[in-house]
């Protein structure tokens, strides 16, 4: 499938309408759900730190190096991903699966097109953007923490911002950014593969996009323990 | 003209096709009739190049379908043109988005140069103040004309089409069958349909093939049907009793 995706390629003028729209619904389109995740589920992730560290030896930066160590290395990346797989994966399986129910795909492959190239290489190049949603879920993430923390009083603005800063390591990023792509790349292939393959009527679309749900989350599971043991260990 | 040489095809143990030969002419409808599973579907799809024949050969214009190689594999399926059962339009594209789809794919030509071209096509179809609607607007009949439009825009030397008036009324069903007729005799295209309706079969069955159980059993024109005596035919065709009726009256005034 991947090596008939990058063969005969669709023209020009014809796929970057393609990946415009596909940046459109599976990019600009998740931008809403991410943000309010991120923002709240960092705002979570800060209060239970600060409740949890609550003993007076310990020190008040803490909830600040938590919070950006737990959504830059794991939360953003990988959590988001999963629920990713849940909403354009199952919109990449629907949508492929319905084109195959309705002969769609039989009309394009009558007229010659190649459509694994001009319905899944614009999936893939789409999700090349991946990395800046997640960067805005990392951003977001800390920054409902960081209000979350202020506001509810479980830390100082000094103590918060020292706990971000500490030890920052850049790499951190890279890794998170690296498993990031990896993680897009297993988000266009898997549920097109599902979509694409499908076999069977409506009820079967519905099957299909679950399996793909399924198989995606984990892949990505799997992917991010071999990635971090590959890179942090 | 496509002519198809025992073409057999098989999927694992079970041999769906058992060896078809056949020719569909230039400018005729040729109509391929026959009970379901009796292979119509898998014979259309080998001929359309969906399916790779197990043996035999599909010959078009004098071209062996055997000796192409992909790139004029590739050609030949510009020169086709095809309606599917369900229209299998493109449902986030408008109805004239549709029908210039394939010159957008195909051609070098200018947006104003394809809308003329769809809008020909259009007018050809009798499609009226649909361009700018989506597919799931329009109701079945005019999908089955948005997807000929579709089908003729490259001008194509042939044309297929499955079960095209499946699902619609009687009188909608009528005007599809002699708007596809029309079609094949002013473009002189090679038209081969599937279809199991038999007032398709009466109407405009220039050359009808029945197949059952993958084999051809019987081929000859729409009033040849009625004179026929082969068992397997006058069973599926005549199963109706007024079909019966119809052709005793044919039988009685011939004579």
């Amino acid at each position: 499938m991947i090596q008939k995706t990058f063969g005969k390629f669709t023209k020009w003028n014809v796929l970057k309408i393609l990946i415009v729209r596909e940046i459109d619904d599976l990019i600009l389109g998740s931008l809403g759900i991410i943000s309010f995740i991120s923002f709240f589920v960092g705002g979570v992730v800060a209060i239970q730190t600060a409740i949890n560290t609550d003993n007076p030896l310990l020190p008040g930066y803490l909830v600040g190096f938590a919070t950006r160590q737990s959504i830059i290395l794991e939360f953003a990346p990988t959590f988001i991903s999963i629920i990713m797989a849940g909403k354009v994966g199952s919109f990449i399986t629907s949508s492929l699966g319905t084109m195959r129910v309705t002969e769609q795909i039989d009309a394009l492959e009558v007229m010659g097109v190649n459509t694994y190239n001009y319905l899944i290489f614009p999936k893939i190049a789409a999700l090349t953007l991946y990395p800046f949603l997640i960067s805005i879920s990392m951003a977001l993430g800390i920054f409902g923490g960081y209000l979350a923390c202020i506001s509810g009083g479980f830390s100082s603005h000094a103590d918060f911002v020292e706990g971000l800063q500490l030890d920052f390591k850049t790499f951190h990023i890279v890794y998170a950014f690296i498993k990031t792509f990896l993680f897009a790349m297993l988000l266009a292939t898997i549920p097109s593969y599902h979509g694409y393959f499908m076999k069977g009527g409506a009820l079967d679309v519905g099957k299909a996009s679950t399996t793909s749900f399924v198989w995606t989350s984990v892949a990505i599971i799997i992917a991010n323990s071999i990635v971090t043991n590959l890179l942090l260990t | 003209m496509i002519q198809i040489n025992n073409l057999i095809k098989s999927f694992e143990e079970t041999q769906v096709l058992k060896g078809i030969s056949t020719i569909f002419e230039k400018g005729k409808t040729n109509l391929i009739i026959g009970q379901s599973g009796s292979g119509k579907t898998v014979f259309l799809k080998c001929v359309l190049g969906l399916f790779e024949a197990t043996d035999g050969d599909i010959v078009f214009d004098n071209t062996s379908l055997k000796s192409m190689d992909l790139k004029t594999r590739a050609l030949l399926r510009q020169d086709i043109g095809m309606v599917f059962q369900g229209s299998a339009l493109f449902d986030s594209m408008t109805v004239e988005e549709n029908i210039m789809f394939p010159m957008k794919m195909f051609t070098d030509a200018d947006e104003d140069e394809i809308r003329d071209r769809a809008n020909t096509a259009i007018n050809r179809v009798n499609l009226i103040d649909a361009n700018h609607k989506m597919p799931s607007e329009i109701s079945g009949g005019m999908k089955k004309r948005v997807a000929i439009a579709r089908a003729i825009i490259m001008n194509p030397k042939y044309l297929f089409c499955d079960e095209p008036n499946s699902g619609l009324d009687p009188r909608t069903a009528i005007l599809i069958d002699n708007l596809i007729q029309e079609i094949t005799q002013e473009y002189a295209i090679t038209t081969v349909i599937n279809t199991h309706d038999m007032n398709s079969v009466m109407e405009i069955g220039e050359k009808i093939v029945f197949l059952e159980n993958g084999l051809k059993q019987w081929e000859g024109t729409n009033r040849e049907i009625f004179k026929t005596d082969n068992e397997a035919v006058t069973k599926f065709v005549y199963s109706s009793e007024m079909f019966k009726k119809i052709r005793e009256i044919y039988i009685k005034e011939s004579n």
